[in-house]
């Protein structure tokens, strides 16, 4: 019989850097305007990450809650399961998405936050999604619990790998007829596209701080891991904050904090300290899995593996590729934005931008982390692997996982693959030195 | 034994046209969109997948639109598998399965329409998979408004006329379009009445064969299936077959991978008449007449918003109609209950379900529910289930 046997001693105080701290902080705080909102009379607009109009509904005065996050924080925080099965208890099936029955559980279970208090009812649904049909689907179960307003944002998505003027102007007529109007009734307050103007101001600026700091992976060492650790630095800006002097002040402090691990050669910091010795340099595809994140992470920096891109990270918004909110075209910008984000994007814009990934960022190859939950994600990821790797020449690995169901997380076999992976990946090198 | 034949040598009768429609459904090489490409030089065929393409414009381009549907049962995926992780549905290995072994050699196009996130990647690699084939995913607005989502569909469907005009050398005029929505609206009229007729008279056509002779509309020229459906209801009208002690149920989550045709078999012979359901929904999904004079653009878009079919892949932005298209089904064919059948890793099917139910339990209207693929094998599950349901429908209902 096997025994498992759970370690007594108190686990190791997990080391964040200054970035890390100041970000939870920001995210207490958010947390705390999000509970306090029905006492202190705030408006709370949910909506979606891919698809995030923070600086529109700043406009409005309303506080955004973003479900994904909620899901993100149960994951992290091991409830999610227990939700999720609350959810498929009461009918949601077993196949689909476990963020959406995470949310679904957690608000059967009393909808507490991650602050222990009760999450606020929404005023309204502002269903602003890109790249993702289960969005969709999702607010329609959200509208039908809390019986409350429900704007619908159509993105069309990229099918031919071209932003036309006919999908701008039909997102920008959405939003002037439908979704302004919508939530200036909602919300009480006129809309004032200076205001939306300053805020996009704010944002483009926070976006080119992003941009270094992910591009400073290019580094070797690279100074951040641009997967666990890039979720971190993506928090902000592709949550409640993108638009606010919170998400400029933070952007600056982290690119600063970056540059000075640049000029010290050093690598990223892990839960466990600094990382040591730089041995090999991914490009991951996919999202994380979140109930067993660190011991995920840790697979990798035991290794020594760093990641220097990921797909991700741009799943709230393509910066790194040229991309910035622009005051001066407000709607339209919006739209692009959008109409841009990682999975609005067709599949050969995808392999292109992994192949090019391994190219700038000379990464060792490919790792593609294929969550269950997320089709939009997923369907088509092995040929997106085959194909990187055909253009590349860099080896490619397949792992499995899923987003908050932890049913399944298999360490063992993830550990298996990666291990065999960096394998791979020693041969290939020896391969061509013996070549050379 | 065979099926009756006439003179000119072509199946008559329920029996004959059923003989028919199976060769056209059990035929995995598409042997009469073939044929037909074959039979005049520079013919052209587009494939689509569901849920809903205009194939009106398909046509004016004097093209063969083919539904591609999967492979159904009977196809053995060995290439398909190598492309999907284990929780992803059988419809996209299917559809791979038939491209990579040469099934979809001749076709000239794919569109692949707005539905889900599974068949929206399968047009990316499709793309990168079969370079030479006209690809398109075909989005449609989720927005309802004759100048928003009216519109931008204008636009795309014109976009998509400017494309199938290139591959056939010169432009669709809107002359070629009126008659298209001509023959597709005639069409329709004989889809909804075969179904109004089976709600009617459910013994006299059995739901397996309404499947195959609207399947078959998947892969004939519209003109062939129209004459088709006017054969059938006429033969079916004739044939006075033994009703059953059935009870009469909708069927629903049918619209995009297909249940296996045993799985439509089993549940008559378990005791339930379909009265309606959501399969091939592309064959209706226009619920009323195009109108032939004006735009046809622009009355193809106005149709689309108004007067089309609900189902998960689309929005509904007004909660109070959430789920009614339903009830309205089970009152307007007097349905006793409702079936969700559901593929395996479906997720508008299946995330669509639980809201689904919640609307027939406040209409007090009782239903089960099961998953399938489109290869499941294994019946007696279903019949059991599909069995007590009925059972449970004659024993308890009105009591």
């Amino acid at each position: 019989m096997t025994v498992i046997v759970t370690p007594k001693a108190a686990p190791k105080p997990v080391a964040k850097d200054d970035s890390m701290l100041k970000q939870k902080e920001m995210m207490a705080a958010h947390y705390e305007r999000l509970t306090s909102a029905p006492e202190k009379g705030a408006k709370v607009c949910n909506t979606f990450v891919p698809g995030n109009l923070n600086e529109l509904i700043m406009c409005f005065d309303l506080v955004n809650n973003l479900p994904e996050v909620n899901a993100i924080q149960s994951g992290l925080r091991r409830l999610s399961g227990g939700y999720v099965l609350e959810a498929e208890k009461i009918g949601h099936s077993e196949d689909v998405c476990t963020y959406v029955k995470s949310d679904i559980g957690m608000m059967a279970k009393g909808n507490i936050g991650p602050n222990g208090k009760r999450m606020p009812d929404p005023d309204v649904l502002l269903l602003s999604y890109t790249g993702c049909f289960t969005f969709m689907k999702w607010f329609e179960l959200l509208r039908e619990q809390y019986k409350c307003e429900t704007i619908m944002l159509h993105t069309p998505y990229m099918g031919d790998g071209v932003i036309t003027k006919n999908m701008i102007e039909y997102m920008v007529k959405q939003l002037k007829e439908e979704a302004i109007p919508k939530l200036e009734r909602i919300s009480g307050v006129k809309f004032d596209i200076d205001r939306l103007r300053e805020y996009l101001k704010k944002s483009a600026k926070a976006e080119d701080d992003l941009v270094k700091v992910l591009q400073s992976a290019k580094n070797k060492p690279s100074p951040i891991d641009a997967y666990f650790g890039g979720i971190y630095y993506i928090g902000p800006i592709f949550g409640a904050f993108r638009g606010t002097d919170d998400a400029l002040d933070y952007y600056k402090f982290l690119r600063a904090e970056v540059e000075e691990r640049v000029a010290e050669g050093k690598g990223p910091v892990t839960p466990d300290g600094d990382m040591g010795k730089e041995r090999y340099r991914l490009v991951v595809e996919g999202p994380p899995n979140y109930t067993n994140f660190r011991q995920f992470w840790k697979m990798f920096y035991d290794e020594g593996a760093v990641v220097v891109a990921s797909s991700y990270t741009k799943v709230g918004g393509v910066y790194d590729l040229g991309f910035r909110h622009d005051p001066d075209k407000p709607l339209e910008t919006l739209a692009e934005y959008c109409l841009g984000v990682y999975t609005n994007r067709n599949l050969p814009m995808r392999i292109d931008m992994l192949s090019r990934y391994i190219e700038e960022y000379e990464a060792d190859g490919l790792l593609i982390n294929s969550i269950k939950s997320c089709n939009s994600f997923s369907a088509g990821q092995l040929l997106m692997m085959r194909e990187v790797e055909k253009r590349t020449g860099k080896p490619a690995a397949f792992v499995e996982s899923d987003l908050v169901d932890p049913r399944y997380f298999s360490a063992a076999n993830i550990k298996n693959r990666l291990e065999s992976y960096f394998q791979m990946i020693e041969q290939k090198r020896a391969g061509a030195s013996a070549a050379a | 034994m065979a099926a009756p034949m006439n003179g000119n040598g072509a199946h008559s009768g329920v029996a004959g046209i059923v003989a028919r429609a199976q060769a056209l459904f059990d035929d995995l090489n598409f042997t009469a969109a073939r044929e037909w490409k074959a039979a005049v030089p520079g013919r052209k065929v587009v494939g689509y997948m569901p849920i809903y393409v205009p194939r009106e414009l398909i046509h004016a381009a004097g093209m063969l639109p083919l539904g591609v549907v999967g492979g159904g049962d009977q196809l053995e995926v060995i290439h398909g598998d190598a492309y999907y992780q284990s929780y992803i549905c059988r419809i996209p290995r299917s559809t791979i399965e038939l491209g990579v072994s040469g099934r979809l050699d001749f076709v000239d196009g794919m569109l692949f329409p707005s539905i889900c996130d599974v068949i929206r990647n399968l047009s990316g690699m499709w793309k990168m998979m079969f370079p030479h084939v006209y690809v398109r995913y075909f989005d449609v607005p989720q927005n309802y408004k004759d100048e928003i989502g009216g519109n931008y569909y204008i636009e795309e469907l014109n976009e998509l006329r400017e494309h199938l005009a290139t591959l056939r050398g010169k432009p669709i005029t809107d002359e070629e379009l009126r008659h298209s929505i001509a023959v597709y609206n005639e069409n329709r009229h004989l889809v909804r009445d075969l179904y109004a007729f089976r709600a009617e008279r459910p013994w006299q056509v059995p739901a397996a064969e309404v499947y195959l002779i609207i399947r078959a509309g998947l892969v004939l020229p519209v003109e062939e299936h129209s004459k088709m459906l006017r054969d059938y209801l006429a033969a079916a009208r004739a044939e006075e077959r033994p009703k059953r002690d059935n009870c009469r149920i909708v069927l629903t989550g049918v619209f995009c991978e297909q249940p296996p045709l045993n799985l439509i078999k089993s549940l008559e012979l378990a005791g339930c008449y379909v009265v309606d359901d959501d399969l091939l929904l592309v064959t209706r999904w226009l619920t009323a007449d195009v109108p032939i004079e004006g735009n046809p653009l622009k009355n193809l878009a106005l149709a689309f918003l108004h007067q089309s079919e609900s189902t998960a892949a689309k929005y509904e932005p007004n909660l109070a109609e959430k789920g009614q298209h339903l009830v309205r089904a089970v009152k307007r064919t007097g349905a006793e209950g409702v079936i969700f059948a559901c593929p395996s890793f479906c997720d508008p099917a299946l995330l669509d379900r639980p809201m689904l139910q919640h609307v027939l339990k406040a209409a007090d209207i009782p239903y089960i529910a099961f998953k399938y693929a489109e290869n499941s094998g294994q019946m007696q599950p279903i019949r059991e289930q599909a069995g007590t349901f009925a059972d449970s429908i004659k024993l308890w209902s009105g009591a």
